[in-house]
């Protein structure tokens, strides 16, 4: 599934799509950032509720597919350019983390 | 290639959210070099790791990365306040960072811990009151 599919999905919603035929290949989920910096792995959807422009440099820097935001938590504007000059892919969501992770593990299965 | 590629940086100390732009840097540079993702994903969390720990706890300092034919080094230099106590500070959880950065999601005593482990030789020099260096190399 690519990122711009899943953000066409219910329940889900494009911040960002620069790259948006990426493959998502697996689900992270974490606020800590130095923690998902240390086990995200490049292709995960990226799950937190985090919106600070730092999670643009972690998303960055692990290779995940997508930032998925998680509860209705949204990007400031600021955070929302940066994520469009820098090609980082984001979705939002109302659902919580692991509502979300039960769909995308739906859907990544189901392929 | 027979001599090394010299990449400098200066990491600005007052901006918090401008942290990471150079291991964002680096990543690209690495990748034009044709370096494989997996060291390049090495080198630049353990990069961004040492550049957020300067910013949080030393005001800033200097990133400079060199390519070599054997290794990438990352030499993290910064006038801060020194680490008291190493082994302390290397312990996965161990933090001092204020509150107001743990609310940014950092300061969980990863940094140190993901820089050593995303390296493969990792030297600390610290002076209580004098400042901090670290040097780590990872093998290509």
């Amino acid at each position: 599934m690519t990122v711009t599919e899943l953000s066409h999905a219910e329940g889900f919603e494009a911040v960002n799509l620069s790259e948006g035929d990426r493959e998502i290949t697996g689900v992270y989920i974490g606020d800590l950032l130095s923690w998902v910096m240390g086990k995200a792995t490049s292709g995960d959807s990226w799950i937190t509720i985090m919106s600070n422009i730092n999670i643009l440099a972690v998303a960055s820097l692990t290779d995940c597919a997508c930032v998925i935001l998680a509860e209705g938590v949204t990007l400031e504007d600021d955070v929302k350019t940066a994520a469009q000059s820098k090609g980082i892919n984001v979705i939002s969501s109302q659902l919580s983390a692991y509502e979300i992770a039960l769909r995308l593990n739906t859907m990544i299965n189901n392929e | 290639m027979s001599e090394a590629l010299n990449f400098h940086f200066d990491v600005d100390g007052d901006d918090f959210t401008s942290a990471g732009q150079a291991s964002v840097q680096i990543k690209k540079n690495l990748r034009q070099l044709g370096i494989s993702p997996d060291t390049i994903r090495r080198v630049s969390i353990a990069m961004y790791e040492g550049e957020i720990n300067m910013v949080i706890h030393a005001g800033g300092g200097e990133a400079d990365v060199s390519v070599t034919e054997d290794y990438v080094e990352i030499l993290l230099t910064d006038h801060g306040p020194g680490i008291a106590n190493i082994e302390q500070a290397m312990q996965e959880g161990f933090s001092t960072a204020p509150d107001a950065i743990r609310s940014l999601g950092f300061g969980a005593g990863m940094g140190l811990p993901n820089m050593k482990r995303y390296s493969d030789y990792m030297n600390i020099d610290s002076e209580v009151g004098k400042g901090t260096t670290i040097t780590m190399r990872v093998n290509l």
